[in-house]
């Protein structure tokens, strides 16, 4: 059943980029289109990405959890290789940035991998947090310190710890259901002598883990698909929006393509899309509709806050891994940001579906 | 009867008493094992079969540095008749297909003489890694990559400028450019010394002595010969920092004992952050490398005023 809906969407994916592919060939053809070519430019760069992407994705889902795993770390590696090489560093930073490089980065994906949820979403925020600068102090240049200290862990959080929680998508899944009998008798009783009680008697009860009807397992993959679809969605949307003719737009110094019309209208319909591609989910098309509004804002939100990182530095893209394509930074910003508020929210929801 | 047959009909070309001789006084060809002979593959991987007497280097020396039309003992005459591809290092192509090898002068019996080389393959598969772990984007700026013959001359920031700026040149010119390295840093270890004679096919400088008769440029004109473009670092050593040092005057005794030499500024950017003078572990930063349009020495251009140029020409990569 779950690997039905996965292919399905797998498919839907393709059809749609099929299309796309299509579309952006005939619209080259014609000599005198309403479409502006530069525009057409982008659009047919940012289908050839995402044929990239979810071609390398498909079949990283298809291979396995580790697999997916491993690409989103090399993902997020190169993502912050990019960020970092664009941010000002001093040869006081070496030993640091080898601790973010070789360590943080890594361990992050291995605990994702092990499914460990209490360290892995706090061993960035927290723990590299502290050890950032400790090492750039010991180096004794003390010049911009905060400002070179903030601005690696921010290239941790964003690129490594926030992208991280694409593939951690694939660990969730519906709580067991005698921990669901469990939680909810402890909300009816607070009581902790109570919660005393129950804990011997759970577990002395053979008979929880064959327990047919109420055992249901996620579509993790499906999840993660839905999520990635919606993303990339909802930038394609808010951007075809944001064309509209009457243009209000929200930082011209920013981002000039990014309109308060573009915000509005493409987030409408990426949540119609969320709830047409509900069947991925376990979610009903309401709550399907509500999750794509919060991946569009989010999304909107990344995108925003990385260009404004990139006229601070001057630059137009993040990288040129593919000429002409920008980095792999300026086609991730909004899984980013989206990635970790789906995880959550999906996680703090999952019990109640 | 075998050997015979090989003997008059596949070495046809080579010195056939040369055979029974595994090292050749002048450092010609180490002739094949007639064994070897037999086996078909010895005619297609023959830049690994045949090797080089290394040792005899000296009696080249004292060779003119761009004779190249001395007819005598060609190390084309030793290739096997059918045989095209790599042979030390030079494309040969000695009958059935394509013409490219033919046009090529051979070079002369005092030409350099290199330890084996690894094949293409694992030459190319080599600089596709350096490439992916450096993620290196590269920029041609009112020039374009060509085989021919040139000086690429860079800032020098940190060890791996050299193979950086090697790896993402395209294969075919990357196949005949050579860079100049420091022995004492290169012939260090294992890996290193594997990748300057083996790979990238270093000219390895001894920079704690320079004699007045073997200068270094003397000796960078002579190992190209004809064919081989060079990379060079001409402010001598790792500059600190971001800033480019003062050139030295090896580019210009090299532009001026072979004028007909491109002189390519390369700007290399980042190497200084990925690899800082005294870290030995990299820092995986992206670097861009920038080609510049080429410069010539100018007729009765005076020393600085050239190396002021070339300067020049490197730092306005820097800022474009």
């Amino acid at each position: 059943m779950s690997d039905l809906s996965t292919l399905i969407l797998i498919a839907g994916i393709l059809v749609l980029l099929g299309s796309a592919t299509i579309a952006v060939r005939i619209l080259r053809r014609q000599t005198d289109s309403v479409i502006n070519p530069a525009i057409l430019e982008t659009f047919r760069r940012r289908v050839y990405a995402w044929w990239i992407l979810f071609s390398a994705l498909a079949a990283a889902l298809l291979l396995g959890k580790w697999v997916t795993i491993i690409l989103f770390g090399l993902i997020a590696f190169w993502a912050l290789r990019e960020f970092i090489t664009l941010t000002p560093t001093r040869p006081g930073d070496v030993p640091t940035l080898h601790l973010v490089f070789y360590v943080f980065a890594p361990l992050q994906f291995i605990l994702v991998g092990l499914e460990n949820y209490d360290l892995y979403s706090i061993v960035i925020p927290v723990y590299a947090f502290l050890i950032i600068p400790a090492p750039i102090a010991m180096s004794g240049d003390y010049k911009r310190f905060l400002e070179r200290t903030a601005k690696i862990q921010c290239a941790l959080l964003i690129c490594v710890y926030c992208l991280s929680y694409a593939p951690a998508l694939l660990t969730l899944d519906f709580p067991a259901p005698n921990a669901d009998a469990q939680t909810a008798s402890l909300q009816a009783a607070t009581d902790t002598a109570v919660k005393a009680s129950i804990e011997p008697a759970t577990l002395a009860n053979p008979a929880n883990p064959a327990d047919p009807p109420s055992a249901r397992s996620l579509n993790t993959t499906g999840l993660l698909l839905f999520f990635i679809l919606i993303v990339q969605l909802s930038d394609v949307l808010q951007y075809a929006w944001g064309q509209l003719p009457s243009r209000h737009v929200i930082a011209p110094t920013v981002s000039p393509s990014r309109t308060w019309e573009g915000l509005v209208g493409g987030t409408i319909s990426v949540s119609l899309a969320g709830a047409a591609f509900c069947w991925a989910t376990p979610f009903p098309p309401w709550l399907a509709a509500l999750m794509s509004t919060a991946i569009a804002l989010m999304g909107f939100a990344g995108g925003l806050t990385m260009s404004a990182i990139k006229r601070d530095r001057g630059v137009k893209d993040y990288g040129t891994l593919v000429e002409g394509h920008g980095g792999v930074l300026d086609r991730i910003d909004s899984i980013c940001f989206a990635a970790p508020v789906f995880f959550h929210l999906t996680r703090c929801l999952l019990p109640y579906l | 009867m075998l050997r015979i047959f090989f003997r008059v009909f596949v070495m046809k070309k080579g010195n056939h008493e040369n055979t029974k001789v595994r090292k050749h006084e002048n450092g010609v060809l180490r002739p094949l094992p007639t064994v070897y002979c037999l086996l078909p593959t010895a005619y297609f991987v023959p830049a690994k079969t045949y090797i080089f007497d290394g040792k005899n280097q000296s009696t080249a020396q004292n060779r003119p540095a761009v004779a190249n039309n001395s007819t005598s003992g060609g190390v084309a005459s030793g290739v096997p008749f059918f045989y095209s591809g790599r042979y030390d290092g030079i494309l040969v192509n000695s009958g059935r297909k394509g013409t490219g090898g033919k046009q090529r002068s051979p070079p002369t019996r005092g030409a350099p003489l290199r330890p084996r080389m690894e094949t293409t393959l694992t030459i190319n598969v080599l600089a596709l890694i350096a490439r992916l772990l450096s993620g290196a984007s590269v920029r041609w700026i009112d020039s374009q990559p060509d085989p021919c013959q040139r000086v690429y001359f860079a800032n020098h920031t940190s060890h791996l400028d050299a193979l950086v700026l090697w790896s993402v040149l395209p294969a075919e010119v990357r196949a005949r450019t050579r860079p100049v390295a420091a022995k004492d840093y290169w012939t260090a270890g294992w890996l290193r010394n594997y990748g300057a004679t083996k790979v990238f096919n270093a000219i390895l400088i001894d920079r704690t002595e320079v004699k007045v008769h073997q200068s270094p440029v003397d000796l960078m004109i002579r190992e190209i010969g004809n064919r081989d473009s060079l990379i060079v670092f001409p402010e001598g050593g790792r500059g600190l920092g971001n800033e480019v040092g003062e050139f030295k005057s090896g580019l210009y005794y090299l532009c001026k004992k072979r004028p007909d030499l491109e002189a390519i500024p390369v700007y290399i950017e980042n190497m200084n952050r990925i690899l800082p003078r005294g870290s030995v572990l990299p820092v995986p930063l992206l670097t861009c490398i920038t080609f510049g349009p080429p410069i010539w020495l100018e007729a009765g251009e005076i020393k600085t005023d050239f190396l002021t140029r070339a300067r020049q020409a490197v730092l306005k990569l820097k800022e474009g």
